[in-house]
């Protein structure tokens, strides 16, 4: 008997076309198999920068994203009461109709009044350029939830951050330092990297609560107490300070350690730096006389006192830095205890980081010239690089601990080196780039655009948003002495504050791809109520809701008008270098996504409806003097011929007529055509002498302004000592025209330091301790993305509910056992979850994956899916806002500086209860809105 | 291992009817021409019908029960398809044994030759669906050398009551056949404990760290899925210790009472008293084995079960 | 067709995938991807029984698990893909009552014949490794064909031609190739971080290799060898003044 025979070559597709996934904000590029027009295969693109082939598990699920039973089909409109989900199916031309009129009454009254927040947006460069043309300073990103501490450490202190803006050198690096990361933005790029780095048996060291994924691949995991890097960040400086394991020649060329700071206690400049003609001023060794910090002939001093031409004491930043650090309350010893890591664990770190920077340092042999036209033989390297995310920027305390590992990789010279950490352009730009936001009230009028974009970077408080009162302008409260450097807004206290008409009431929230009622919102049910709350008169709070989602989530239910969207790979999309780049560290790159299949519902891609409203509405840049369209080809049109400045569009890839420029350039008719011959992306890899040392590299610098990255092709000087912070610190202590309220002038002063600090996180020093005395955090599970993945047949079966993990000690000291049902108490909320055991957790730590959660009857899910049945948030325990500080006045649940959320600042206690069947709170199940399911009994692939 | 029901009833009733012409079988072969028409007639029909309704039981099992025919195919290498083929061989003895035995003019040596035939393709049978589990490595507490004899005399037990019960209404040779059911009842219990004190006995010897090869300790963290699956539905299924004693005990109490009520006939021979006495006995023995055998599944340990966590195998 | 190929036969070939536990952050990208081909494949696809409800019921060929091993500061957490190792001595095969199962006497990937399946589940109860999984939709057992339709697919980009499992794998932690072949890259894999099998006692000699977790024992390629930093100066003086002088003395007066 022989063997059957098996078709070896069989060709299940008739077409393959690249696009850009969306399973989450990698964006990584994709194949996708298609068969008689249906998706049936999809792979990682191998010509892709981002991804370079692989896929991971959410990618490889898209089919069941793209088949979800839990897809809107038809606009809706509201019928029943918000949150009932009873809503009647209406026609697109009512829905535009419908919002137009909702907005334009707005826009032409009091254009405050509209807020425009979109959570997992990817065309922020669109929604926020829209947001400006309307008129309101109402508009962020999801950035303020999610890790805007990490955006604005970095930006202020290198002119790149971590985050999905600078990554590892994978190539060179020897030993890597993984601050907070379970996961990330650049999910398969980080995974691709982790392999590299263990194919060539360098180190990686995970500072990590918990001990999964990357953790648990790493050769050491440091299992930390939550909200306490900082202080084993100040231990390993102090550390390598105390012997002198420190680049001094790196930290007197690229960083302002040489300037001199103004020692005049109570002068109104006392703190700022010493300058000649707004030139930084420097101790000059030669003749020990201030010089200028620009001039090549200086030798800079890095300690020791200046006195200035005016007769003052000036010393150099890195003397205050030294003295900072080299306090023994910033030794292992004393951080020990509060870290929960050996003293002895952090001398060897420290060690082992000056060994592989110094003794293991390593040279490129590619000549290069620095901004003063000094030539370099070789790139020398120090072979240590770190990344951070949330785990450092979810807490009260994030901003100051991300500088402080800006200030460890600065003193070992890893930035943008051989080895190191890698900026990836457009950055470096100046710290922080020279974006101020707009939306002063002197700068809103109705029927009138912002002068600028309503995000940037403030540098002093005449740049803040507040009234002459001191007063928010914002909804959210960004750009006040309440969140000074809030760099993304707040989107986290919008609805509370909308609700509760502080700083003021509005009259639209509109809301795009953001789950607010759920897994985004501190405080849930909170939450709920604020999204349902009514005045006197019978009429909602928040009188008007526009929201637009692909899929039936727990957030649909509270819209008063319902805006369904295309899924991923229905549309046109654009990852563009002016919103959050996928370079790569080597060069630029951006990207596309095409339409691979017709969507076969009643739906419209979200940014072709915000074109279409923004002619309706007339807004200057979307409507022709004829009040004609501006873009009548929708997004795609827009992507093509919408130019930011002369010559910079969208796309930087094939601009121009022909194609054949990049950056700078005409629009290219052609252009979508190009970039899909190309497999929908475009990638410029820079020459290698362009590759490091760009803060200072001249042909870098002079290139990046070619190519409209930078303004000036100056050095960019990296800021140890950051000055804008010192000039909110002084305006608290009364100095300045523009001067915080009194209620807020303790929070400045304290908090903005122009050197890192570390402070408890603000839970832990309100509440009782001993009565919470568990941390709690989450985890990004690699295998779901947010609230979304849960509609995914394949993802939910790997992940279909959550555990409350805790330590095998902690759970033996409170009688508790894996499979124990629990009650949590944090001083807000309570929850009711079981209980898994494992050894990898710090012990005064409980954890859970995010997001599993959800609503009963949300998503298309049976009534009694595990995810709502046994799954939970944490979400239930965060309180929004910060216990009442004296006179009653209570701060929202964030970093001082940036307004970040807090979400690992939370305190809990576990106590055992009898086994339950579900985990509490349940809420009320959601009705499935018209035009979804029905849900399949079986999913056999077949087409 | 999950306890499937088409698997536990086919084993039985194909087991109690293999016994049971086993011995009709022999007791051809040592009387020559069964005794009357009516009895000998029951003892086939009742024999055949068990073993063919075991078989339809096992289809059950299928995912295609249409293509059951193929599984004859792997005779040289698959215990299961020697099972089948024996099975189906089997019919044929059966048949010509019982033309021979149910006609008073048949030559006994013929009738010897088919009987001898007909119980030893009976036996050879049953031995095959012992080997199916026997030959398993995966799972201790079936690769175990009583497992053979222990279905064999299963068989023969079951049959035996079976047979007894049939017999003593016609009041023949209820006495031998009571002596035969006791002793077959009395092994079966006996290689029984036997069996259990044995597998009891053995340490569980595989761990999820030789699973994995991973150093102990070893245990599993987090699922492979949250969601169930196949394997931990089949290979998943444990019981528990305290049950599975009460039905160990439960199935000795029922081979005892079967034994007791195969007494009667014994020493009454026949009667009414007696027949429905040894009616109960073969009910006994056979709602015996059922359970016997849902244990025989339901305290086997699979290897596999390692990987989702089970702590030994 | 339930007999084995001789493995000891010079030049057998024996396709198979080594799996780098040291590496494996447990993405779960082998498995969906897995899931993904297998399901659009060219026959019988992996079905999912109510996939939107209580209880869901997939079929998937390879899975994720996730262990915790050693104890105090060797205590580890370690992800742990598992799928069919196509052993050489594979039971799956020789219990097979109707030669559905069978093994590859040209490369020795171990294959399920969805048209001859009965769905007697044999295979599966002979499977040590859990490697098998009967799709409740279909009828019949379902395993790892080692992606056969991919690696020789014509139609497939040569570099493509291997596993969807190992083309996802972002981490590269899983392996493709010939472990027949002494001097192949896998096989040189495995001798030189010492790869191992499952399960050896059993005797299934599976083809499947797992790498073992690096030891960590202060291995660091980096210097804990160093010891701790010598603080500057010769003590006398504060830490701060030896510093700077330290500071001059570095950048020289
Ligand atoms: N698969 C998947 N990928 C995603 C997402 C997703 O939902 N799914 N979400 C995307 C989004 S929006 C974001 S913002 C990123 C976030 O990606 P990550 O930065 O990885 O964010 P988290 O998953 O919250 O991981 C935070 C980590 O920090 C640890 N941690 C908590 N507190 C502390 C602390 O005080 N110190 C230290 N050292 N560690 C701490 C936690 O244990 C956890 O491992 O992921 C993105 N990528
Ligand atoms: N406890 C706790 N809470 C957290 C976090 C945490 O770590 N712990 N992380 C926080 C962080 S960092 C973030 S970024 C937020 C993320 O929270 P969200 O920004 O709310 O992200 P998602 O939950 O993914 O919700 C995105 C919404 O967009 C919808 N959507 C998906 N695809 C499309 C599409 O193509 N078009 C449209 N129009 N809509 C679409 C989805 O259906 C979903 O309703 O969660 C925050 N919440
Ligand atoms: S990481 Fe995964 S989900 Fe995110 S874009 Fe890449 S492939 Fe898609
Ligand atoms: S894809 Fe690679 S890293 Fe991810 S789970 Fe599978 S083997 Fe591990
Ligand atoms: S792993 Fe299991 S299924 Fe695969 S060959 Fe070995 S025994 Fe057979
Ligand atoms: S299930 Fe199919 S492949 Fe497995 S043994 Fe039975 S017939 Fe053979
Ligand atoms: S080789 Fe193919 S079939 Fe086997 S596990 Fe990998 S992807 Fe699945
Ligand atoms: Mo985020």
């Amino acid at each position: 008997m022989s063997e059957p025979q098996v078709d070896l070559s069989p060709k299940t597709w008739d077409r393959i076309t690249t696009t850009t996934c969306y399973m989450c904000a990698c964006r990584c590029g994709i194949k996708v198999y298609l068969k008689d027009g249906r998706v049936r295969y999809i792979e990682g693109n191998r010509d892709h920068p981002v991804n370079k082939g692989v896929l991971c598990a959410k990618g490889a699920a898209g089919i069941m994203q793209h088949r979800s039973p839990a897809r809107l089909s038809e606009p809706l409109l509201r019928v029943g009461p918000r949150g009932s989900g009873t809503f009647r199916a209406i026609a697109w031309e009512e829905a535009l109709l419908t919002a137009t009129q909702w907005l334009g009454d707005v826009r032409s009254r009091d254009p405050r009044k509209l807020a425009f927040f979109t959570g997992r947006d990817q065309s922020q460069a669109l929604t926020g350029w829209w947001a400006s043309q309307f008129g309101t300073p109402n508009y962020a990103a999801h950035g303020g939830f999610c890790s805007v501490n990490m955006a604005a450490a970095g930006l202020y202190t290198l002119g790149g951050s971590f985050w999905e803006f600078g990554e590892p050198d994978w190539r060179y690096a020897k030993y890597f330092l993984l601050f907070g990361v379970a996961e990330d933005h650049a999910s398969n790029p980080i995974k691709t990297g982790l392999g590299r780095l263990k194919a060539r048996g360098a180190k990686i060291v995970s500072i990590n609560p918990v001990r999964t994924g990357y953790s648990a691949i790493a050769d050491e995991w440091i299992g930390i107490r939550p909200g306490t890097d900082g202080l084993l960040v100040g231990a390993l400086i102090h550390e390598l300070l105390k012997a002198g394991q420190v680049d001094l020649d790196y930290l007197a060329r690229y960083t302002n350690a040489s300037w001199l700071v103004i020692m005049d206690e109570g002068a109104a400049d006392h703190g700022l730096i010493a300058r000649f003609e707004g030139a930084p001023l420097v101790l000059d060794r030669r003749n020990g006389r201030p010089g200028l910090a620009a001039d090549p002939q200086v030798r800079p001093a890095l300690h020791g006192e200046a006195s200035l031409p005016d007769g003052r004491r000036a010393v150099p930043v890195f003397r205050l830095l030294v003295e900072r650090y080299l306090s023994p309350d910033a030794s292992p010893d004393a951080v020990a205890g509060r870290c929960g890591v050996a003293a002895a664990t952090i001398r060897r770190l420290a060690a082992e980081l000056a060994d592989t920077a110094f003794r293991q340092a390593i040279e490129l042999d590619i000549p290069w010239r620095d901004v003063h036209g000094r030539r370099h033989a070789k790139m020398v390297g120090r072979p240590v690089a770190m990344h951070a995310m949330r785990g450092i920027s979810a807490h009260s305390n994030g901003f100051h601990t991300c500088r402080a590992i800006h200030v460890l990789q600065l003193i070992l010279g890893t930035i943008d080196v051989p080895g190191g950490f890698r900026y990836k352009p457009p950055f470096p730009k100046a710290p922080p780039p020279a974006v101020k936001p707009a939306g002063r009230p002197d700068e809103i009028a109705p029927m009138t655009p912002l002068p600028g974009p309503p995000l940037g970077f403030v540098t002093e408080p005449r740049d803040l948003l507040v009234d002459r009162d001191g007063r928010p302008c914002r909804i959210d409260k960004a750009y006040s002495w309440e969140a000074p450097f809030a760099a993304h807004g707040l989107m986290h206290t919008v609805i509370g504050n909308a609700a509760r008409g502080d700083p003021y009431p509005i009259d639209v929230l509109f809301l795009y791809m953001a789950n607010m009622s759920w897994n985004s919102a501190m405080n849930v049910s909170s939450t709920i109520a604020d999204l349902t709350a009514l005045q006197p008169d019978g009429t909602y709070k928040i009188p008007k809701i526009i929201y637009s989602d692909a899929y039936c989530s727990e957030m649909v239910a509270y819209a008063d008008l319902v805006l369904p969207d295309t899924t991923y790979l229905e549309r046109w999309d654009c990852i563009s270098l002016l919103d959050r780049p996928i370079s790569e560290a080597d060069g630029p790159a951006d990207a596309i996504r095409q339409p691979v299949v017709e969507p076969d519902r009643d739906v419209r891609p979200f940014q072709d409806v915000l074109l279409d409203l923004g002619h309706r509405l007339g807004l200057p840049g979307m409507a022709t003097a004829q009040g004609g369209p501006r873009y009548p080809g929708g997004y795609a049109d827009y992507i093509v011929h919408h130019e930011r400045a002369p010559g910079i569009g969208p796309l930087a890839g094939f601009r121009g007529r022909d194609g054949s420029q990049a950056g700078k350039g005409e629009a290219n008719p052609e252009q979508l055509e190009r970039y899909i011959e190309n497999g929908c992306h475009w990638y410029r890899e820079l020459p290698a002498h362009m590759r490091y040392y760009r803060f200072a590299n001249r042909d870098y610098l002079d290139w990046s302004v070619q190519f409209g990255f930078n303004a000036k092709a100056d050095a960019i000087v990296m800021q140890l000592y950051c000055e804008p912070l010192q000039r909110f610190r002084l305006a608290a202590q009364g100095h300045g025209d523009v001067k915080p309220p009194a209620e807020h002038r303790p929070r400045i002063e304290r908090y903005f330091d122009p050197l890192p600090i570390w402070y408890p996180p603000f839970e832990e020093d309100a509440v009782d301790s001993a009565a919470y005395p568990l941390h709690a955090v989450t985890q990004r599970p690699m295998a779901m993305y947010h609230s979304w993945g849960s509609q995914n047949a394949w993802l939910r079966q790997i992940i279909g509910r959550n555990w409350l993990y805790m330590s095998d000690v902690k759970a033996k000291e409170l009688g508790l056992e894996s499979g124990d049902w629990v009650r949590v108490d944090s001083s807000h909320g309570r929850i009711v979850v079981e209980i898994r055991t494992m050894s990898g957790v710090n012990p005064d730590t409980v954890w859970t994956w995010n997001a599993i959660g959800k609503r009963s009857g949300a998503w298309n899910l049976a009534k009694d899916a595990p995810e709502s049945r046994q799954g939970f948030l944490l979400n239930h325990l965060i309180a929004e806002l910060l216990p009442q500080r004296d006179g009653g006045f209570r701060y929202a649940n964030c970093d001082p500086v940036t307004g970040q959320a807090a979400w690992y600042d939370l305190r809990v206690r576990v106590e055992k209860v009898p086994p339950e069947m579900m985990s509490l709170p349940q809420f009320a199940s959601l009705d499935l809105p018209p035009g979804t399911g029905p849900r399949p009994v079986v999913l056999d692939g077949r087409p | 291992m999950h306890p499937a029901y088409s698997v536990i009833i086919f084993s039985t009733l194909s087991g109690a009817g293999y016994g049971l012409l086993a011995l009709g079988a022999l007791a051809g072969a040592a009387h020559g021409p069964a005794s009357s028409f009516a009895f000998g007639a029951l003892v086939m029909a009742i024999g055949l019908g068990l073993i063919t309704a075991g078989l339809l039981a096992s289809t059950f099992h299928l995912g295609h029960p249409e293509r059951a025919w193929r599984a004859v195919s792997q005779w040289r290498s698959s215990w299961l398809s020697r099972e089948g083929v024996t099975a189906l061989a089997t019919y044929v003895p059966a048949l010509v044994f019982g033309w021979l035995w149910l006609d008073p003019q048949s030559s006994p040596i013929a009738i010897r030759i088919a009987g001898l035939a007909l119980a030893a393709m009976c036996a050879l049978t049953v031995i095959c669906t012992a080997m199916i589990y026997a030959s398993l490595a995966t799972i201790r507490q079936w690769r175990h050398p009583i497992v053979v004899p222990v279905y064999l005399v299963m068989a023969l037990a079951t049959g035996a009551a079976i047979l007894l019960a049939i017999a003593v209404p016609f009041g023949r040779g209820a006495v031998v056949l009571g002596v035969i059911a006791i002793m077959a009842l009395l092994a079966a219990m006996a290689l029984k404990l036997w069996y259990w004190r044995a597998i009891d006995r053995e340490p569980r010897v595989l761990s999820i760290a030789m699973a994995t090869g991973l150093s102990e300790p070893v245990r599993q963290w987090e699922p492979a899925h949250t969601a169930r699956n196949f394997v931990m539905r089949e290979m998943g299924y444990r019981v528990g210790r305290r049950h599975a004693r009460r039905l160990r005990r439960l199935v000795l109490a029922l081979f005892g009472l079967a034994g007791l009520l195969a007494l009667p006939a014994l020493l009454a021979g026949s009667g009414v008293a007696a027949s429905l006495a040894a009616a109960g006995s073969a009910a006994a023995a056979l709602t015996g084995a059922l359970i016997e055998r849902w244990l025989f599944f339901a305290e086997a340990e699979h290897v596999s079960s390692l990987y989702y966590g089970a702590v030994g195998a | 067709m339930t007999s084995l190929p001789d493995s000891s036969a010079p030049g057998q070939v024996k396709l198979g995938l080594v799996i780098d536990l040291d590496t494996c952050v447990g993405c779960q990208a082998c498995a969906v991807a897995c899931k993904e081909w297998n399901t659009q494949g060219y026959h019988a696809p992996l079905t999912d029984q109510d996939p939107y409800g209580a209880d869901p019921v997939g079929v998937w060929l390879n899975r994720v698990h996730a262990y915790e091993t050693g104890e105090g500061a060797a205590a580890r957490t370690v992800h742990f893909p598992r799928s069919c190792l196509h052993c050489e001595d594979a039971a799956c095969v020789t219990v097979c009552p109707t030669g559905a199962s069978y093994k590859r006497q040209s490369d020795g990937i171990v294959l399920v014949n969805p048209d001859t399946c009965i769905g007697c589940k044999l295979c599966s109860w002979a499977c040590p490794y859990g490697a098998r999984e009967y799709d409740y939709g279909e009828g019949v057992m379902k395993k790892c064909t080692l992606c056969i339709d991919r690696i020789y697919n014509q139609h497939l980009e040569a570099e493509d031609r291997q596993p969807a499992c190992v083309r996802a794998c972002p981490t590269g932690a899983r392996h493709f190739g010939d472990l027949g072949d002494r001097d192949s890259a896998v096989s040189r894999l495995v001798s030189e971080r010492g790869g191992y099998d499952l399960l050896p006692e059993l005797g299934y000699r599976p083809v499947n290799k797992y790498l073992p977790l690096r030891q960590r024992d202060g291995a660091p390629p980096t210097a804990a060898a160093a010891g701790d930093l010598q603080p500057l100066g010769d003590g006398d003086g504060s830490l701060l003044d030896s510093f700077f002088a330290w500071v001059d003395r570095a950048l020289g007066a």
